[in-house]
């Protein structure tokens, strides 16, 4: 057996102490921690008892370039993606221009290659009408071609089932997943704050859960009808997870993801006008929450994501209405979903399902089970040590987030892709 | 009393005790708006600001004219441009007023929250008159000092307050104050014009006009905005009229002496027909004069107040 590249040692996998073999960029051998073994490695890392976890995969994160670079950059995000645990992200088209033609995509790619040429990795999802008008289908072929992994018009989601039944369909030929931002556009777009206790009592106009949950049924019924797998975007409520389970019950290819925010908050967070938890779709209830948690538990949900939308500091600075909705996410993912495993919400095998494997199976990016052969893309994760969220140390460009002050617990050590050791 | 409040932003920040304190300094200032001169030296060398971004004449003009007989000096802001698509604008604004060096603020501004987001951000009394949809502390602070005018206290009464309430921060402070201070509230509107939460709320509601002022004490009417009709809340105001208009067939189903509240501007067959606007049960023109009264009293508790630590 030639001698491994890279060798982690004394980490912890699924409650195991292992040690990691890397050659030729890929898992030689998961094994036993062995402490005098001499494995003869180019290099060694000594984990200390940290957890080793497949690199995190984000599969909805919005960069804010081109055109929104004072938000966010390809190179910003990158950073914060790699110091938040991730191997790879997905971002969404809504830049502008907007991600409908292939000379963004490459763009976008040659920023990332550029910045972090050996990860993380971007993977564009391109737009599934031109310039997210909802009228002409995008060049999904091309877009594909270049490197899109999926189609969305994310944030400004299809109403017109006929147009969106057809993008669903062209996707399809194209080999594809549609991703959809679930509202329906005429319900209170984008209100920030849900409608019920609080939005009635701050006199603010919100946005019922069936705004999400109708069109969580109808992307359902079109998914069923045509038998092509859609892919539902940041579910948030109940109702919408009454659908997706009598769904996947009769066998519909439909997979969905919730975010963080919706596992920790509720509708109370916005209580005094508080910009920073303003999202959408909004926080909802206890109630939802507490059945997201579930969901997350039990594969109603396939996975997380955080949903990254990063802000300038002015732009959420202003009255309830005019503030932009989005929570800056990659920084804060893994220690703030970890604290589910420590509260025995999620195990860690769910945790590896809910951020790697999933994303991974669903759009068709590698994965790795720790499996011989398979790519050593992988993050060590001290789960005990203690930061506090703060404008410093947040390595996105956006610190619009409820987190900040919080101490958060565990963080991630060290990011391996393909065996090269990109952070620690 | 030492008045414990920096601002005045909802009603539900004060208890019942403070509510009627206002009401009680009200009276005083009452009083002296019944004198021949009308000014006295309290608040003499004091600034008071009226940043009013959504145009309002009558509220304005309440608190410049309460500001004035404390001798006051006020000054208006006036806000550039009324469409609020740049963001800066409240952030700028609030720097500017910082500057000034002023003792009370007070506000109207068509985004719910904008008081309490000048609030955090300023050292000077800010008082709300009216935000959003959200509160307007003011108006519920004299409808209720109109009220105990009449009756001493509203403890035990009904009070039916119909209309549009979802939109109505008249609605929402009246119910939080009126509620506190002892009275059983009622809502009557189409449910269209309901807040979606309002089951949460200590409240009837009913639908129906006829049932609804069977046995209140008063009938607080709000005014009407036409315009929602085209977000489909309601067909238009003939068919609006029909079902919600107050008039005197439904006053015979209160109780006897009903008194009749609106916050005005009134659109007379509309909300109210004319004939129950000039009755002599309604106090529409007494909540005017305590308009003045309970504002000054509002202004001189916040001005004065000792700053506790
Ligand atoms: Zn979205």
């Amino acid at each position: 057996m030639a001698a491994p590249e890279l060798v982690i040692r004394n980490a912890r996998c699924l409650g195991r102490a292992v040690d990691l073999l890397v050659s030729d960029g890929k898992v030689l051998e998961l094994t036993d921690h062995a402490p005098d073994r001499d494995y003869g490695a180019a290099r060694t890392v000594d984990a200390g008892g940290a957890i080793l976890l497949p690199a995190l995969i984000d599969a909805h994160t919005h960069l804010r370039e081109p055109g929104f670079e004072y938000k966010e950059d390809i190179a910003s995000g990158l950073a914060a993606a790699a110091h938040g645990g991730f191997g790879r992200i997905m971002c969404m088209a809504n830049t502008r221009p907007v991600n409908d033609h292939a000379p963004i995509t490459q763009a976008m790619l040659g920023a990332a290659r550029k910045t972090w040429p050996q990860g993380p990795f971007l993977h564009p999802i391109g737009a599934l009408t031109k310039d997210l008008k909802g009228q002409e289908l995008a060049p999904m072929a091309e877009l594909a071609e270049v490197g899109c992994v999926a189609f969305s018009n994310d944030g400004l989601p299809v109403a017109d089932t006929e147009r969106f039944r057809r993008a669903v369909e062209y996707a399809a030929s194209v080999g594809r997943p549609v991703i959809d931002h679930c509202e329906d556009p005429h319900m209170a777009p984008a209100a920030g704050v849900n409608e019920g206790a609080i939005s009635s009592r701050l006199g603010l106009r919100g946005q019922p859960d069936v705004a999400e949950a109708v069109q969580v049924a109808r992307d359902i019924l079109l998914a069923e009808y045509l038998a092509i797998p859609i892919h539902l975007a940041h579910i948030s409520c109940i109702r919408s997870l009454e659908f997706i389970r009598a769904a996947k019950a009769r066998g519909v290819a439909v997979t969905a993801e919730t975010c963080p925010h919706y596992l920790l908050l509720t509708e109370e967070a916005v209580d005094g006008y508080r910009t920073e938890a303003k999202v959408n779709p909004p926080l909802r209830t206890q109630a939802d929450l507490q059945a997201m948690r579930a969901a997350i538990a039990d594969g109603t949900i396939d996975m997380l994501a955080t949903d990254h939308a990063p802000h300038a500091a002015h732009e959420k600075d202003v009255e309830f209405d005019l503030a932009p909705c989005g929570i800056s996410g990659l920084d804060t993912a893994l220690p703030l979903t970890w604290d589910l495993v420590r509260e025995g919400v999620l195990d860690e095998a769910a945790f590896r399902r809910l951020w790697h494997e999933r994303p991974a199976e669903v759009f068709g990016l590698p994965a790795n089970y720790f499996r011989p052969g398979d790519p050593a893309d992988f993050i060590l994760f001290d789960p005990e040590a203690r930061w506090t969220l703060t404008t410093e140390t947040m390595r996105s460009k956006g610190k619009n987030t409820p987190f900040l002050g919080r101490e958060m617990r565990g963080r991630c050590t060290l990011l391996s892709m393909a065996g090269n050791v990109v952070l620690g | 009393m030492e008045w414990p409040h920096k601002d005045l932003l909802d009603v539900g920040q004060l208890s019942r005790e403070e509510a009627e304190h206002v009401f009680r300094t009200g009276r005083y200032f009452q009083e002296i708006n019944a004198r021949p001169v009308k000014k006295v030296p309290t608040l003499k060398g004091r600034t008071v600001v009226l940043f009013f971004a959504e145009p309002s004449t009558r509220t304005k003009t309440s608190f410049d004219m309460a500001a004035k007989r404390l001798s006051a000096d006020t000054f208006s802001l006036a806000k550039s441009g009324s469409s609020l698509t740049k963001g800066e604008s409240l952030k700028d604004t609030a720097w500017t007023l910082q500057a000034m060096s002023l003792d009370a603020l007070v506000i109207r501004h068509q985004a719910s929250g904008a008081a309490q987001y000048l609030a955090e951000r300023l050292e000077c009394s800010v008082i709300n008159a009216g935000d959003g949809w959200h509160a307007h502390p003011t108006q519920a602070l004299l409808d209720a000092f109109t009220l105990y005018q009449e009756w001493g206290s509203v403890q035990g009464k009904t009070i039916l307050i119909l209309g549009d309430i979802a939109h109505s921060r008249v609605a929402r402070s009246n119910v939080q104050l009126l509620t506190m201070l002892g009275a059983k509230v009622r809502l009557c509107g189409p449910r269209t014009l309901m807040p979606s939460a309002v089951g949460g709320w200590p409240v009837e509601v009913g639908y129906n006009l006829d049932e609804a002022v069977r046995g209140v004490d008063a009938v607080m009417c709000l005014r009407l905005q036409l315009e929602r009709q085209t977000s489909c809340l309601f067909p238009d105001g003939r068919e609006y009229a029909r079902s919600y208009c107050l008039g005197m067939r439904h006053l015979e189903r209160a109780n006897a002496g009903a008194k009749i509240l609106h916050p005005g501007p009134i659109n007379r067959g509309l909300e109210i027909s004319s004939d129950v606007a000039d009755c002599p049960d309604s106090l529409i023109l007494d909540q005017v004069a305590s308009g003045v009264a309970v504002r000054m009293a509002l202004l001189f508790l916040y001005v004065t107040r000792k700053e506790v630590e």
